[in-house]
């Protein structure tokens, strides 16, 4: 396989660690701060970071894939689509359907937000797929964690640790990610039912054998996905009925590209995350649920801190998705915050890695 | 290197005062259970890895949430290291306690709290027994998957703090995949709740950090645990082969068909054997490899995945192929598989269980570098492997009476890890560091990676009071252990070959 079969011109395979560990070094020696950056199509998750840019896009290229090993290890800055395009030829797939949120997404960037899509309550997330990374440290060393194998319990997970952490640990310069195989078969459908009766569906559907990945309520309509062997896709497509989706549905839904998400509406977006057996919750504002309810959207001009209270209230938290909202991440309790801190402190103790991109003081 | 805790290398633990901490934690608990005499502390002194034994200077056997706090603020307090404890089959010594130390046993928080079939959410204690949660899930359709060898016997809590496995991880992963929150208390007695029943939480993924942490961060007070709808239809297909490369190879075979089984597990000669004799599973004696598969799902899937399976299979060159009949062939299969360790137990006096994981294409390089190591050692070695995810489990057998005979297991386990880890592997694939690897550590990570391993240590417990010495290797220790294989005429068994 070569990776660099279906590149285009802006990719290719290069090594910068050398280049990268001397900057970080430097940077810690000096005390002064870096600004992690990849493609740029997350840089609206989370709070801004005041510092030079530590580039990544140069440190690119899939270093190991083999099939049948069920792991690929690919370097940071490779674009995300080079990755999944390369898995494809393969037929296999990242299951966890990361957001791009633009074509110049980067693979490091998908594990430092953590960020999943459609399939996450069946397949896990992005650090459920995390296998090993290779990581600068505040010293500027380049470290490996973890490794190419299932399964690993050598050491602390400093592997997962990392992934969502948005670069305020370390940076994160090459990963190694288990995949699997694309389904056999898939069918997507929309069913007219109102929010109650669709979260009594799944409730349902949920303790019995029925192949669903992915499963969404907006506007009076519940939108499902079923994937598996062809023979039992056809038996359950036959059992729910409904009408035929577009499967191009998920990609829009994932990369925001439905109505609902319009960048133009004037109202902050927010995302709130809470157990998927959670009520309707009673905001005001537009809601659309995705992950069979666990991750719900809302656009409205409620206060922060009265989505935060709901959130919170329903066993969860809420994000603000809008870019430049002050606070973006729900705030932590008084002890998780102090830990928080001191790993950070223990990590990082010039705060030299993104400072301030998750909370004012990490 | 002696494995017990060794205060020239692993650190100089803090002066303790047995009678006095004995007094100060009766006065600051009355109510608690606390043990002291040698016989009632006797039954603690070993884990699950049962060739070393200390005697914990006290065992405390709460019951109360408030008694765990105030055990941790009074050991806090008086600077006294205590090691917490589930049921106590972990096999890497990871609850080995200490002579200067508390033995925190939590089997007595063996309560379900919630379990609510519509969410899938099982809230537990951590005392909880791995298969009680799936037995109290059954009447609803559901189950906790990963399944342990040991899931009769051991806790929760132990599954958390070693990141535990099974024979089904490949589909269903780990511990930490099948874990949204935990209650913690830290070594100052502060609670805090990791992770939540919503898919994720704000901050640092602390709920990964604290799978197979080996206690050494926190106190797991709490574990809630997803639950999965039982699949539909499970089979089981058993397949000889005449060589154990041919059947390491048709575990790939079946991979790259696009086929995720339930569990692919394989047994060599010895191991089936042992297992025949033991448990009258139905295995072919006379085979030099078997693979167990399971498929599991929904009904029409499992039977098209159990005729493509038949035909790799068939092609890879198995020597017999069955499909188990029924479920009760298919859990004799699997009760074949799920007791190889005792099976093999009785062949020998003593085994010592080796946990390396490595790609799987590497699986003929290192049956063959297992091989030559038992030739030359002597000892014999059965070996049974979780095939789909590479995890291998080498039994190496001996004689602890026999003057010698342990040192030279530990050096063939020794070596088979390094070996693993040569290949790209691990040293521990489900297992845990514990105090048994604490060495190999050494061999599969820089100072620099050990280092920043520590930092996250001092993190939660900058004194260094919860299960010292376990997990991660001082830097000290890696400096003996390197300078050992530095000078290879000072090996204890220069005699065995290396890779």
């Amino acid at each position: 396989m070569d990776p660099d079969a279906t590149s285009g011109p802006d990719t290719g395979d290069q090594d910068s660690a050398a280049q990268l560990c001397a900057r970080v070094a430097e940077a810690n020696s000096a005390g002064t701060p870096l600004r992690i950056a990849g493609g740029g199509t997350k840089a609206f998750y989370g709070r801004t970071v005041d510092a030079p840019a530590l580039e990544l896009t140069g440190h690119r290229g899939i270093t190991h894939y083999d099939p049948v090993e069920l792991v690929v290890s690919v370097r940071a800055g490779t674009p995300l689509t080079e990755l999944e395009r390369t898995l494809a030829a393969s037929g296999q797939q990242l299951p966890f359907e990361p957001p791009h949120f633009g074509s110049a997404a980067t693979v490091g960037g998908m594990v430092s937000t953590g960020l999943s899509g459609p399939r996450r309550p069946w397949s896990g997330a992005v650090r459920d797929f995390v296998l090993g990374t290779r990581l600068i440290s505040h010293d500027g060393q380049h470290l490996r964690f973890g490794g190419e194998v299932m399964k690993n319990v050598a050491g602390y997970d400093l592997s997962r640790l990392v992934t969502g952490a948005q670069g305020t640990l370390g940076v994160i310069t090459e990963v190694s990610l288990k995949v699997l195989p694309l389904p056999g078969a898939a069918h997507s459908l929309r069913l007219q039912l109102p929010l109650e009766a669709a979260m009594a569906k799944l409730a349902k559907w949920g303790r019995q054998p029925v192949p669903l990945t992915a499963a969404a309520w907006h506007d009076g309509a519940l939108h499902l996905r079923l994937e598996g062997g062809a023979r039992s896709v056809d038996a359950n497509r036959a059992r729910l009925g409904g009408e035929t989706l577009d499967p191009d549905f998920w990609r829009q839904l994932r990369e925001h590209e439905l109505p609902f998400f319009d960048p133009a509406d004037p109202r902050p977006l927010w995302r709130l995350s809470v157990p998927h057996t959670t009520p309707p919750v009673d905001l005001d504002g537009d809601w659309l649920l995705d992950w069979a309810g666990a991750q719900r959207w809302l656009r409205s001009e409620l206060p922060a801190s009265a989505i935060r209270e709901a959130a919170t209230r329903a066993g969860g938290h809420a994000t603000c998705y809008t870019p430049s909202a002050a606070e973006p991440f729900t705030p932590l309790g008084p002890v998780l915050a102090k830990y928080h801190r001191q790993v950070k402190a223990r990590l990082d103790p010039k705060g030299i890695f993104n400072p301030g991109r998750l909370y004012r003081d990490l | 290197m002696n494995i017990l805790f060794d205060e020239r290398l692993d650190g100089a633990l803090p002066t303790v005062d047995a009678e006095a901490t004995l007094q100060r934690l009766r006065e600051a608990l009355p109510g608690m259970t606390l043990l002291h005499s040698e016989e009632d502390r006797r039954p603690f002194e070993c884990d699950g890895l049962s060739a070393y034994r200390v005697m914990p200077m006290l065992v405390a056997l709460p019951e109360t949430l408030e008694q765990v706090t105030t055990l941790l603020r009074t050991c806090h307090a008086l600077q006294v290291p205590v090691v917490t404890r589930g049921a106590g089959t972990g096999l890497s010594g990871g609850a080995l306690p200490l002579e200067k130390g508390v033995l925190l046993v939590m089997s007595r928080f063996n309560r379900i709290l919630e379990l609510d079939p519509d969410a899938r959410i099982a809230r537990v204690q951590p005392g909880v027994r791995n298969l009680a949660i799936s037995e109290a899930a059954a009447p609803h359709g559901l189950y906790y998957a990963p399944d342990p060898s040991s899931q009769i016997a051991c806790s929760i809590g132990g599954n958390v703090a070693e990141n535990a496995g099974g024979v089904h991880c490949l589909k269903y992963g780990l511990t930490v995949h099948n874990v949204l929150a935990l209650e913690v208390i830290t070594m100052e007695g502060e609670p805090m709740t990791i992770g939540s029943e919503a898919l994720d939480a704000p901050g640092f993924d602390l709920l990964a950090l604290f799978h197979g942490s080996e206690g050494m961060l926190g106190i797991i007070t709490e574990v809630t645990v997803k639950l999965l709808p039982r699949p539909q239809s499970a089979k089981v297909i058993m397949a000889s082969f005449d060589d154990l490369g041919k059947a390491g190879r048709a575990v790939g075979d079946i991979i790259a068909a696009g086929i995720v089984p339930g569990g692919l597990e394989m047994m060599d000669n010895l191991a089936i054997r042992a297992a025949e004799d033991f448990i009258h599973a139905g295995y072919p004696v006379e085979a030099e490899a078997i693979l167990l598969c399971e498929l599991d799902g929904v009904e029409a899937d499992v039977a098209d995945d159990c005729q493509r399976v038949r035909e790799v299979l068939a092609q890879a060159g198995a020597t017999g192929i069955i499909l188990a009949r029924d479920d009760a062939e298919r859990a004799r299969f699997w009760a074949g598989r799920k007791n190889a360790f005792p099976a093999v137990g009785r062949l020998s006096p003593d085994y010592y269980c080796m946990d390396g994981t490595i790609p799987r294409r590497e699986l003929p390089r290192v049956l063959k570098g297992i091989a030559e190591l038992s030739d030359e050692s002597g000892l014999r070695v059965a070996n049974v492997f979780h095939a789909g995810d590479g995890n291998l489990h080498p039994l190496i057998l001996f004689d602890a009476n026999r003057s010698g005979e342990l040192a030279l297991a530990e050096s063939v386990g020794g070596r088979i890890l390094e070996l693993c880890v040569e290949v790209g592997g691990t040293i521990t694939g489900e297992h845990g560091v514990g105090r048994e690897k604490i060495n190999q550590m050494c061999a599969q990570f820089e100072d620099a990676e050990i280092t920043v391993f520590h930092a996250v240590k001092a993190a939660f417990d900058p004194e260094g009071l919860l299960n010292p010495g376990k997990n991660i290797p001082t830097l000290a220790r890696c400096a003996e252990y390197g300078a050992m294989h530095v000078h290879d005429n000072q090996l204890p068994h220069p005699e065995l070959p290396r890779f």
